[in-house]
């Protein structure tokens, strides 16, 4: 059995569905993200496994023991909070060591443990000043200190990164991973930044409106999008509804190629920007260029086709010879396109 | 002609200085300067300065014994609307919006009220033959009234109602400040309800029992019309005394030096409390 386990968790409230029956496996040690937009439901799901919101229907396992009924302060769960909710009257030390206070640890081991996990978020020189006294990044670092202190089962992590700017939530992930390696602590994140979750998770769950769209590994994800939802959520992705009959999928009035096996009838051809090339010869499809965005490390460039706006982008090696107004052709293998089924996808 | 840049706050903020310093200023200057006359019981007011008035004050048990009650009853009565308030804005701050509104409107309704109409309601039920003591009497829990007008426990029971307000709308405003992820924060880490509202919860709204209590001690310590309704002519506090030094013995300067020394003490004790407040719990004030 899997270390923590959701079965058929669901939270309704009134009419609304915030989320429906949530099928969910974490092994021990893993790192997992619920990925989705805002109102998918992935704040009540960490919520229903934290145990504040209580769910209408389904069950949570920890580690073989039913958890559903457990109040949140015997869960034994280190979560951090969005907001950090650090306790402003307390020194980073006495925040700390709150958790290990209610657990009724001696005095001696609890300052031993204090300074220990202090030192382990880089923060020992930080013990006697209060929450209103640090930087946001240290803010988060408390947080998560006085989460881990606890040595909890599992780790939550309610949108740790929202309140960084972008160069420190960088910083941030990276050593958030590298924590959670070292201290190898089952953790399940939420956030609605894909690339957060593709930095950070050993597997995404994918949610959108109270459902889980796909649970798979960044990597795979990625590549092998089950549906567009997925396939545009997760990075930059050109979609054409089209018909497939096995072996070739028509959108418009041309024939894609595929590899595989490929669902028949109405499909969704998924092809990534990064996949298409510029070709002189033999292009699959014609377009005029309406826009070149210089992206640093790519060109992105927007093209106007017969099957509407596509995206296709270049690694930056220099100026590009096609600029905006240019007709080009494009073309890609069959073995980079995703086809599935359309309607798989809410 | 337009005012320069620099004169113009002066001149829009002109009108609010005037009248402060025409109704509260010169007033409280012109009582200073009364309180140091003389005055003889067959001569009325004399002329030159002295301290007298205020050395009675100092020597005279009679004034000390009415100073005592009238702060011992402002702490009490303080200390009460803290007990009560505390929870009372709490469960305030934790009901559903709609509830929240009407109860809000409920604590504050007897705001509305004239504070001498509401005195009297309680002169109603205090009295001995009032609707308190015949209810008592009738269930059989007692067989003599319970003496509640002109006590000091009635005063500060009418007070107390009088002044609860102030303190749940303070500490309200302070609970509306509160993360309440701090107290799921604190449940997560095995903290049980008492211990959050002790150890999270409290301490976070200190500022607000804080200036609660400022609010509430220097309203009940210079109360008049309650003490007066309720406490009548046998329990003397400062501002009944001040009101029949000034219109009973037409003492004038007596009057004044009480109501400066009123003044005196209690604007030390607020800035002493808030003093020391502050000091104790300066990370909750940033």
């Amino acid at each position: 059995m899997s270390f923590l386990e959701l079965r058929g968790l669901g939270k309704r409230y009134g009419d609304i569905e915030a989320v429906s029956s949530c099928d969910l496996t974490v092994e021990k040690g893993e790192f997992v993200c619920l990925l989705g937009p805002s109102g998918c439901g992935k704040t009540t799901t960490l919520q229903m496994i934290a145990g504040f919101v209580p769910p209408t229907s389904g069950q949570v396992f920890l580690d073989g023991r039913d958890i559903t009924a457990l109040k949140p302060s015997r869960r034994g769960l280190g979560i951090v909070f969005q907001s950090y909710a650090l306790f402003p009257h307390m020194t980073v030390a006495e925040n700390v060591a709150f958790g290990l206070e209610m657990r009724r640890i001696g005095r001696g081991e609890r300052e031993q443990r204090v300074t220990e996990t202090l030192a382990l978020v880089h923060l020992d020189a930080m013990t006697d000043r209060y929450p209103g006294e640090l930087s946001g990044g240290q803010r988060q670092r408390v947080a998560l200190a006085r989460a881990l202190v606890i040595q909890p089962q599992v780790l939550l992590l309610d949108e740790p990164m929202g309140a960084l700017d972008a160069k420190l939530r960088e910083d941030m992930q990276i050593e958030l991973r590298a924590l959670q390696r070292r201290v190898a602590i089952t953790t399940i994140m939420v956030t609605h930044d894909q690339a957060e979750a593709m930095t950070l998770s050993d597997r995404i769950v994918l949610m959108n409106r109270g459902q889980v769209e796909q649970v798979a590994r960044p990597y795979d994800m990625y590549e092998r999008p089950n549906g567009q939802f997925a396939s545009t959520f997760l990075g930059k992705a050109n979609v054409f509804s089209g018909r497939s009959n096995g072996k070739s999928v028509l959108a418009g009035d041309r024939w894609f190629p595929v590899e595989g096996n490929i669902p028949e009838g109405d499909v969704d051809y998924i092809i990534r920007p990064e996949k298409i090339e510029i070709v002189d010869t033999a292009p699959l499809l014609h377009g005029k260029v309406s826009a070149r965005v210089f992206l640093g490390n790519h060109w992105l460039f927007q093209v106007d086709t017969p099957l509407g706006p596509m995206h296709l982008t270049q690694p930056n090696t220099g100026m590009p010879a096609t600029g905006e107004g240019d007709v080009i052709g494009m073309s890609w293998v069959g073995a980079h396109a995703r086809v599935v089924a359309s309607g798989t996808s809410r | 002609m337009t005012p320069s840049r620099n004169t113009l706050p002066f001149w829009l903020s002109a009108p609010s200085l005037l009248l402060t310093m025409a109704f509260v200023a010169l007033p409280l200057v012109m009582t200073l300067s009364l309180s140091l006359y003389p005055y003889d019981l067959t001569t009325g007011i004399g002329d030159g300065m002295t301290l007298t008035n205020y050395r009675d004050i100092v020597i005279d048990e009679y004034f000390h014994a009415i100073f005592a009650r009238t702060f011992g009853m402002a702490m009490l009565v303080t200390v009460i609307c803290i007990l009560i308030g505390l929870p009372e804005a709490y469960v305030l701050s934790r009901l559903s919006s709609r509830w929240r509104s009407v109860s809000l409107v409920i604590v504050l309704g007897p705001l509305l009220i004239s504070v001498v109409v509401r005195t009297l309601g309680w002169a109603v039920l205090l009295g001995n033959e009032g609707i308190l003591n015949n209810a008592l009497r009738a269930i059989g829990i007692i067989d003599e009234p319970i003496r509640l007008m002109f006590t000091f426990t009635g005063t500060v029971v009418a007070l107390v109602h009088v002044l609860v307000p102030f303190m749940v709308l303070a500490i309200w405003a302070s609970l509306q400040k509160l993360d309440p992820a701090t107290e799921h924060a604190a449940e997560s880490l095995g903290a049980n309800q008492i211990t959050i509202l002790r150890r999270i919860v409290f301490p976070q709204v200190i500022p607000g029992v804080l200036s609660g209590s400022l609010i509430v001690f220097a309203l009940s310590a210079s109360a008049f019309a309650t003490p007066a309704i309720i406490g009548g002519r046998r329990l003397k506090v400062v501002p009944t005394t001040i009101y029949d030094e000034f219109l009973g013995s037409l003492n004038w300067p007596l009057g004044a030096a009480l109501a400066v020394t009123l003044l005196v003490i209690v604007l030390t004790c607020s800035l002493a409390m808030n003093r020391f407040v502050e000091w104790r719990y300066r990370q909750v004030f940033q």
